[in-house]
């Protein structure tokens, strides 16, 4: 075909030589991916001392002078925005997805390397507009994470001054950083893979990022928009989601907009972003899985339809966000149905993982043990989403500390699980340095069970009816003092599991330096970017060959093949088998290829 | 039966996914091409987005819609002439859609000169809209009075919206613009003509949108 013509190549790249161009102004797929990480590794700690901040108010309020009630919801949420958007979307697409997409699918680079430079600059550009709310006067905006309208515009509400423009205005050039990002990543799936590179070959991984993708270029949209209506809104005065209200007293010169507008575009946004963040998740715990049990993930093609099912149902879902806005029966009864009906593909997911693991010769790496981790936390915060599915049960559970615990359990440990999983299990790739093994242990149990300390007791809270974003409870009738000993744990534990970030933090400075050397190969991987030539890989990631893929992704412990993994270059021919025994098949080769399921026939 | 007659029985989805997923490139067109088509996808969402809004709002608003026919009339020898202006817009920017695919046909038929010269004619119908299209604002705003945020007519989303979702457009049709004239003098000075012209049937993907668009825009705001 004429226009494969630059990938097929041997590699005639520029490659630039000195340091700004190879590391600042860097074109280079892998840099980018860093550059991403970094950034977003560091806004998610201002967030992690932001969610600090917040627990040591509840847990013991009247004690910290400094943080006042506007303060509190200014935390609330800037805690919210940074981690839905800047620290995981940012993370798992604009880091993970541009490291592993084109060494995975066997590329060279993304497809426009300068339009993904761009991508980079520009989502930098919307952290720092978002930062810069924390020092204009007002400090950030106040509004919750969900930004809803009359209040987030209107005075008394922290923020309403500068933050609330600065959060619009951060959301809209993100977005736009997305968009040059996620083009990107959608056209190189679909138009750079290396020869034999079929679509039902591609790693889990990829399928989750590449869905992901489609669902943020057509969700971001919506918010886009919202952004730009509450912009003008709030700047010169049209009414787009505000009625005719009174405010302080004062009649104010709105009238006749619709603020259950916001709600559904918030939403038709919202609900998606669950899933561009669960769905690269999904994809990289399989390939963590598959790698460290020694075996083939379980039901691959379910797995690719199951990701697939997921993301179109996403968008039929939103307004199980809004069961108490008042909306008509009926319209309830549809988005509790199509709710539901997520949790099949859901539980496909978790089964399969499940029967991957099943007699797989598990190596407890600490990658092995977050995404295990993973599998726990994922199911429990997926099993109160039922709870909120149905209306009924969702009314009285609304704004309470259970529906907190149920989405910082699906959302938000979950991902970061994984999170935690690819990094452990891809920095030996990225630096070629092995993580440290002990440090890394401490910081999983740590984590996972000073989780569980957390989000545990807040389903208790919330089944009490305590209110989420309150600044404290006072004296409440219905909820018992004891609830304020339950708050006091809530937070030593949330404390105790933010301080052992520092031990990843430091195992990551410290294993840069003085990490044990990985090789090429450390986990013996069957996926392409464990091929390369060089560890970590050059720019070009090929040398002078784009890699020649044989096989799907998960040939591991392949019958009589002599190791237990057989990568992905490498042909059915060059198979270096055991002995067979006479009562055996001898046609082993053949064999190996039945065992793909995504066979091209 | 043997093997191929039962390759050949196996059809339906998953033969389809097969075939579909077993190429190097899923669509047989260069890349640019497909990035084009992905954008354009998502640019159509915000579009449907935007002017779902818009009829929600007007749909929810308490005061009455301004009498569209009249506010968009132009006068002329003393008659309203309703949709007149906006029928010359939209003439001006279909033909413009024209003389796009004319380019696009010299570009493959290898005369870059005469399809630079209708992408010219492209963008000079392009901004020959915008100029109407600023013509038509300032005697909304000047003349009729009417404002983002309130008019003498009703209600004030149609100010808001009829700007915000109309200046969206202008706006595209203006990137439009520039993005055909710079294409146009690369081509006449010869830069595609190592690389192929693919570039300019991508331009003219992104010129029909904006056409397409417009359609929309004007059914909603003026026909409605």
């Amino acid at each position: 075909m004429p226009h494969t013509a630059i990938a097929d190549q041997p590699d005639e790249s520029h490659h630039p030589t000195k340091f700004i161009w190879k590391y600042i102004w860097s074109q280079d797929h892998k840099v980018i991916a860093i550059q991403y990480a970094v950034t977003a590794i560091f806004v998610g700690l201002i967030a992690l001392v932001l969610s600090g901040l917040m627990r040591l108010q509840l847990g013991f309020p009247n004690t910290f002078s400094f943080i006042d009630p506007s303060a509190y919801i200014q935390f609330v949420t800037m805690h919210g925005m940074i981690m839905v958007i800047y620290l995981l979307t940012a993370l798992f697409l604009g880091g993970f997805g541009n490291y592993l997409i084109p060494l995975m699918i066997g590329a060279r680079d993304m497809v426009f390397p300068f339009l993904n430079m761009l991508s980079y600059w520009v989502y930098l550009l919307s952290v720092i507009v978002l930062l810069a709310s924390f020092f204009v006067p007002g400090g950030p905006t106040g509004a919750g994470w969900t930004l809803y309208p009359p209040q987030a515009i209107l005075q008394g509400t922290p923020g309403a001054d500068w933050g609330i423009l600065l959060m619009l205005l951060s959301l809209a050039i993100f977005i736009v950083a997305f968009t040059m990002g996620g083009l990107n990543y959608v056209t190189t799936v679909l138009q750079a893979r290396a020869k034999g590179m079929t679509l039902m070959r591609m790693p889990l991984s990829i399928w989750g990022i590449f869905v992901a993708t489609i669902l943020g270029l057509l969700a971001f949209p919506a918010l886009l928009v919202s952004a730009i209506m509450m912009l003008f809104d709030k700047l010169i005065g049209t009414s787009f989601f505000m009625p005719a209200l009174v405010s302080m007293g004062e009649q104010l010169d709105y009238s006749g907009g619709s603020p259950i507008l916001f709600q559904h575009l918030f939403w038709f946004f919202g609900h998606p972003e669950v899933y561009i963040v669960a769905l690269p998740a999904f994809g990289m715990v399989s390939d963590v899985i598959a790698t460290h049990a020694r075996k083939n993930i379980f039901g691959y093609r379910q797995m690719v339809w199951a990701i697939v099912a997921i993301g179109g149902l996403s968008f039929i879902v939103w307004a199980h966000h809004m069961y108490v806005s008042g909306m008509n029966p009926y319209f309830g009864f549809f988005f509790a149905t199509t709710t539901l009906i997520i949790a099949v593909p859901t539980a496909i997911k978790v089964y399969n993982w499940v029967l991957t693991l099943w007699k797989g010769n598990i190596h407890l790496t600490t990658a092995m043990l977050f995404a295990i981790g993973f599998i726990f936390t994922f199911t429990h915060g997926g099993l109160t989403g039922l709870f909120l599915g149905n209306v009924v049960v969702d009314l009285p559970l609304s704004d309470t500390y259970f529906v907190v615990a149920h989405f910082h359990m699906v959302m938000g440990v979950s991902p970061i699980m994984v999170l935690f999983a690819a990094i452990y299990h891809w920095f030996p790739k990225i630096t070629g340095k092995h993580l440290h093994k002990g440090m890394g242990n401490a910081h999983f149990w740590v984590t996972f069970l000073g989780t569980y300390a957390v989000y545990l007791p807040m389903h208790y809270l919330g089944f009490l009816g305590v209110p989420r974003r309150y600044y404290a409870m006072g004296d409440t009738d219905f909820i018992p003092d004891s609830a304020q000993t339950l708050n006091a744990s809530i937070t030593v534990a949330a404390l105790i599991v933010g301080l052992a970030q520092l031990i990843f933090i430091f195992n990551l400075l410290h294993s840069l330096r003085k990490g044990k050397p990985a090789g090429a190969n450390p986990w013996g991987a069957t996926t392409l970017e464990w091929q390369t030539e060089h560890t970590p890989p050059r720019h070009g990631n090929w040398g002078t060959h784009l890699p020649e893929v044989h096989r799907w992704a998960y040939d591991y412990s392949v019958p009589n093949a002599k190791d237990d993994f057989i990568p992905q270059n490498v042909a059915d021919q060059d198979v270096v088998m055991v002995a067979v025994p006479e009562t055996a098949p001898l046609d082993v080769s053949q064999q190996a290829i039945d065992l793909g399921p995504g066979e091209p026939s | 039966m043997d093997k191929s007659a039962e390759q050949q029985a196996s059809t339906g989805i998953s033969s389809l996914v097969d075939d579909w997923s077993s190429d190097k490139q899923t669509f047989d067109m260069p890349w640019g091409k497909l990035m084009m088509w992905i954008f354009l996808l998502s640019d159509t969402f915000i579009f449907s987005v935007f002017l779902t809004a818009y009829m929600s709002v007007r749909m929810t608003t308490t005061a009455d819609w301004p009498p569209t026919s009249e506010v968009f009339a132009l006068v002329i020898a003393g008659q309203h002439v309703p949709l007149l202006l906006i029928a010359i817009m939209t003439f001006i920017l279909i033909t413009s859609s024209g003389t796009m695919a004319m380019a696009v046909n010299y570009a493959y038929q290898g005369k870059p000169q005469r399809a630079a010269k209708l992408m010219l004619l492209t963008a000079l119908l392009g901004a020959s809209f915008v100029g109407m299209q600023a013509f038509e604002w300032s005697k909304l705003i000047v003349d009729e009075g009417i404002r983002p945020w309130g008019n003498p007519f009703g209600a004030e989303q149609f100010g808001a919206s009829f700007f915000l979702i109309t200046g969206f457009h202008g706006m595209h049709v203006s990137v439009g613009v520039i993005y055909l004239a710079v294409i146009a003098n690369r081509l006449r000075k010869g830069f595609y003509t190592d690389k192929g012209y693919h570039i300019v049937e991508i331009t003219g993907l992104y010129w029909h949108f904006v056409d397409l668009v417009w359609v929309f825009i004007f059914a909603f705001f003026y026909l409605w």
